[in-house]
């Protein structure tokens, strides 16, 4: 267990080389072709319930409870206009609690974090904007931030914060201003990370599918060679690499000033160089089925160039495990990067890591608790809201993942209909009186 | 088969060469072994650092330093540690059992418990119970271990405060009662008449048996006695029986029945063998015996279990391992007064640094068991949550699968119960895919958990990369990195053809 905290996303499908799966491809590949089927009445569908459940999710008044027994007739009837797949996507999205949960966490923090400090040049509206100043310590140290007095703090009527939120360490750091900064830093590490993997993981990945031959062969063999050890100690060494080169053969001081000074986003890029392969590998097999299918062949007979072929027609297909993995990808990118930070292979001064604030406080943590409760609380909350809105994409565009209407939903719709029935009933019956 | 077998071996050994050879020029750009000295400010410096280029051979080109270190792995030679001067082949087994000792509890443990809720979380799918755990293994997995393992570190500081002179703090064990009467309500299921019941009993056995913890002072006097053995022991008779065989077979239960009342017959007999070989007892007799304890089992549930032999050898078994266990951790305990007593434990249940307490060696099997234990709580802890996690998002996900499938609708369309739906026909199929988890995990323990052993000072594989890189021993480094890599390929092989056993579907082409 040398990945104690980077389990790799087991959901996803293992790719079992010289083994043959004979199993039906997993999800849906998103294609106008299929689309074309989810418009039309295709009465063998909706029996599968998928128009139904597209509907009850609409507006639960069209529930028609024949549909979900299956009855086969008259199906049509719940089903309505023509939706294009990205906005099929998009509604699910929208409706996914647990990944709205998680936009609304990530843009919070994300806006305290750049609302705070500014962003590069830009000033914030925190009156310290030098996280590595020092101050004279205020009270101990203690935060200055507090609840109102009704929900048990002691900060009078409203909530008061003070001059320094979180508190100060013994030698008047401004924990705020550190935990801010360190925020930003995650947020570039994991956006400059995101970039890269998608980059390399989407060329090397459609190339191997599509062109298979030596090139797939040089991707496979790369990526056992790269999934081979556990990516914390890689990205140990490397972050060790970074940290030594300069010192070691004494570059200039203003190259080593700005290689100190440009750290996260080296770390950001090695760490995409180090985890590209599985989204790479991931693609390169739905391209391997994608490239088989009806359009492909049908767009080469139109005269399309290759390239046309895997950006027009086979990539666009691909997305939902584009964006899905490398969304996931990224919530691990977050952690893996303040666990170096905090292992002291990953960033160091002049910026801030939240792993390395834990690493430096963890001594602390019975005299000033708020030094190390902060920047915790901030990694969790920045991981944890990337992992739901991963989890949300990942629900949105696997068209399996439906969810039933709920019983009351079922029981309510099953009585409107008897409702209705006993109304026709009766006043068939009064009007033959 | 043969091929495939020679085939993979071959891409292995070639991949590992390629490995080796990238990393140890990387290494050696990355490690920098006279930067103490360059700083250094006597005056023989100049020499000194004439010396070390000498002995570390930094004249050289690293591509030759390569071929040198590839020419003495290959004798079996895997150098040697320069700031020590201990050969690594010293080092490895020490570590890597250390290593192992963390890990394989936990990983054992969070495999056990987390395939078993992710089970139960699937089948009670869009449930509150489902959200809740769904939920807290998100957050379980977005948690940094090294966060947790501090927090979990200073928890035992205080937590030992606490244990000197325990008083209930009643209102903590109510809401712990609550929560767990809730968690056994949510996950057995039912009526709503049913579940309350669950929770009511859950709640008070949960609070009574907390409070009688702590209000007799029973962590630093435990006892299990014959009785608790009984009692644990009749509690997995009857789930097991009433899980894997069903309500209506009779001769499961009695070959379950049979096999406690054998392990409670040997209950007196074993502690005079526990005592009388403490001192040459090991942790692999104890494996041993753990078998025979299985070999009885299967043996009772095959001779009396009728027409469904399957069903009682499963009884048998998990009845036949849990007395097992109440035996031995009833004889561990009765050891802990004498070790809390012991000069260098001054009374402190939870450790939080090391492996051992230093210098500590009671030549008692059952002692060293216990300081073991009690510093392998912690980081084990940290462990088994991140573990937990992965283990219920994968098994739910995988049992989702197959209950969605044709043939668990066909089966529930005959009229079979549920029961055997969910562990005749789909059990079985949902736990194939840990076939390709569990032999990565397994074998991966002998890498460490480098973030854990870090912080709680354990020295095993993860501290001594850790500290080796840090030291610039490229030696150290690269075995631990040949060792964790063949050891990753040789488990994906494994997980492969285990995959491929299990799963008809898959051939395996030579």
């Amino acid at each position: 267990m040398s990945n104690d905290n980077f389990p790799e996303d087991r959901d996803q499908s293992r790719d079992i080389e010289d083994l043959e799966l004979e199993q039906p491809k997993r999800g849906m590949p998103i294609s106008e072709n299929t689309q074309l089927d989810e418009s039309t009445d295709n009465p063998v569908r909706d029996v599968e319930g998928v128009s139904f459940d597209e509907a009850s999710e609409r507006d639960e008044e069209l529930v028609d409870p024949d549909l979900a027994r299956g009855r086969g007739e008259g199906v049509g009837e719940a089903t309505t206009e023509a939706e294009s797949q990205a906005k099929i996507v998009r509604r699910r999205f929208f409706h996914h609690l647990g990944a709205m949960v998680g936009v609304a966490t990530f843009i919070c923090v994300a806006l305290i974090s750049l609302l705070s400090m500014g962003l590069g040049p830009i000033r914030g509206l925190y009156h310290n904007q030098e996280p590595l100043a020092l101050h004279d310590v205020e009270n101990d140290g203690a935060p200055t931030m507090h609840l109102p007095s009704w929900l048990g703090g002691h900060g009078g009527g409203w909530f008061t914060f003070g001059k320094y939120p979180f508190g100060q360490d013994e030698l008047g750091h401004d924990n705020f201003a550190q935990v801010m900064a360190g925020i930003q830093t995650s947020l570039l590490v994991m956006i400059v990370f995101g970039i890269v993997v998608a980059i390399i993981g989407i060329v090397i990945g459609s190339l191997a599918g599509f062109y298979r031959g030596w090139i797939d062969t040089i991707l496979m063999r790369l990526t056992d060679a790269v999934i081979t050890l556990p990516v914390l100690v890689i990205g140990a060494v490397l972050g060790k690499l970074l940290a030594t080169l300069p010192v070691k053969y004494n570059w200039p001081d203003s190259v080593q000033t700005a290689i100190t000074n440009l750290m996260p986003l080296e770390l950001a890029l090695a760490l995409g160089l180090i985890y590209w392969p599985s989204l790479a590998r991931l693609l390169r097999a739905e391209v391997l089925s994608l490239r088989e299918r009806e359009f492909v062949d049908s767009a080469r007979v139109a005269g399309a160039s290759n390239f046309r072929i895997i950006t027009r027609h086979v990539l666009p297909n691909a997305t939902g495990i584009i964006i899905v993995n490398v969304t996931l990808l990224m919530s691990l990118a977050v952690v893996l990067e303040t666990a170096l930070s905090y292992l002291q292979f990953g960033i160091s001064a002049p910026n801030v890591s939240l792993g390395q604030l834990i690493s430096q406080y963890q001594s602390a943590f019975s005299t000033r608790p708020w030094l190390f409760w902060w920047p915790g609380l901030f990694i969790v909350l920045l991981a944890l809201s990337v992992n739901f809105i991963g989890d949300g994409l990942r629900d949105a565009f696997d068209p399996r993942t439906k969810r039933a209407p709920s019983k009351r939903a079922m029981d309510a719709a099953f009585r409107a209909r008897d409702a209705k029935a006993t109304v026709a009933a009766t006043t068939s019956t009064g009007a033959a009186q | 088969m043969l091929r495939f077998l020679l085939r993979r071996f071959l891409t292995m050994l070639g991949i590992l060469l390629v490995i080796s050879f990238v990393l140890y020029g990387l290494l050696s750009l990355a490690m920098d072994p006279l930067d103490n000295l360059r700083q250094s400010t006597s005056p023989n410096k100049e020499q000194m650092i004439a010396a070390r280029i000498r002995q570390l051979h930094l004249d050289e080109s690293w591509v030759t330093r390569y071929f040198s270190w590839l020419k003495h792995i290959l004798t079996g030679d895997l150098g040697t540690a320069w700031q020590s001067g201990q050969p690594v082949a010293k080092l490895l087994p020490s570590a890597i059992s250390t290593s192992v000792q963390l890990v394989a509890v936990a990983t054992i443990i969070s495999a056990l418990i987390g395939v078993t809720i992710g089970v139960v979380s699937a089948l009670r799918q869009y449930s509150a119970f489902d959200y809740v755990i769904t939920f807290v293994s998100f957050v379980l997995y977005a948690l940094p271990v090294f966060w947790v393992a501090v927090l979990l570190k200073q928890s035992g500081i205080n937590l030992n405060e606490y244990l000197r002179h325990p008083s209930p703090n009643y209102l903590l064990l109510g809401i712990v009662a609550v929560v767990a009467g809730l968690f056994w309500a949510g996950m057995i299921g039912g009526s709503l008449k049913r579940r309350a019941i669950i929770f009511a009993s859950a709640l008070v056995v949960t609070f009574g048996a907390l409070a009688y913890v702590l209000a007799t002072n029973w962590i630093a006097n435990p006892q299990i006695t014959i009785v608790g053995v009984l009692v644990v022991g009749l509690a997995a008779l009857l789930a097991s029986w009433v899980i894997l065989a069903g309500r209506k077979n009779r001769r499961a239960l009695i070959a379950g029945a049979v096999t406690l009342v054998i392990g409670l017959a040997l209950y007196f007999p074993l502690q005079f063998f526990f005592v009388g070989s403490r001192q040459m007892l090991n942790h692999w007799i104890i494996l041993a015996l753990m078998l025979v304890t299985v070999l009885v089992s299967v043996a009772v549930g095959w001779f009396l279990g009728g027409d469904d032999r399957g069903a009682a050898i499963g009884v048998t078994i998990t009845t036949g391992l849990v007395t097992a266990l109440m035996i031995y951790l009833d004889h561990l305990f009765s050891w802990f007064h004498e070790y809390l007593g012991d000069g260098q434990i001054r009374g402190r249940v939870i450790s939080t640094i090391g492996a051992q307490t230093p210098s500590y060696n009671p030549q008692n099997y059952w002692l060293s068991t216990l300081d073991m234990f009690t510093h392998a709580l912690l980081p084990s802890m940290a462990l088994v949550l991140i573990g937990f996690a992965s283990y219920v998002r994968y098994e739910r996900g995988a049992t989702l699968e197959v209950l969605s499938q044709d043939y668990i609708r066909t089966a529930r369309a005959k009229g079979l119960p549920e029961r055997t739906v969910v562990v005749r026909h789909a059990l079985r199929n949902a736990l194939m895919p840990l076939a390709s988890v569990i032999p990565v995990d397994v074998i991966s323990m002998i890498g460490g958990a480098v973030l854990t052993e870090t912080i709680f000072g354990w020295s095993g594989m993860g501290l001594l990369f850790i500290t080796s890189l840090r030291q610039s021993e490229i030696d150290v480094v690269m075995a631990y990195l040949m060792i964790t890599g063949l050891l990753a390929m040789i488990a994906n092989l494994v997980a492969d053809l285990l995959y491929g056993l299990l799963d008809p579907r898959i051939r395996i082409d030579g």
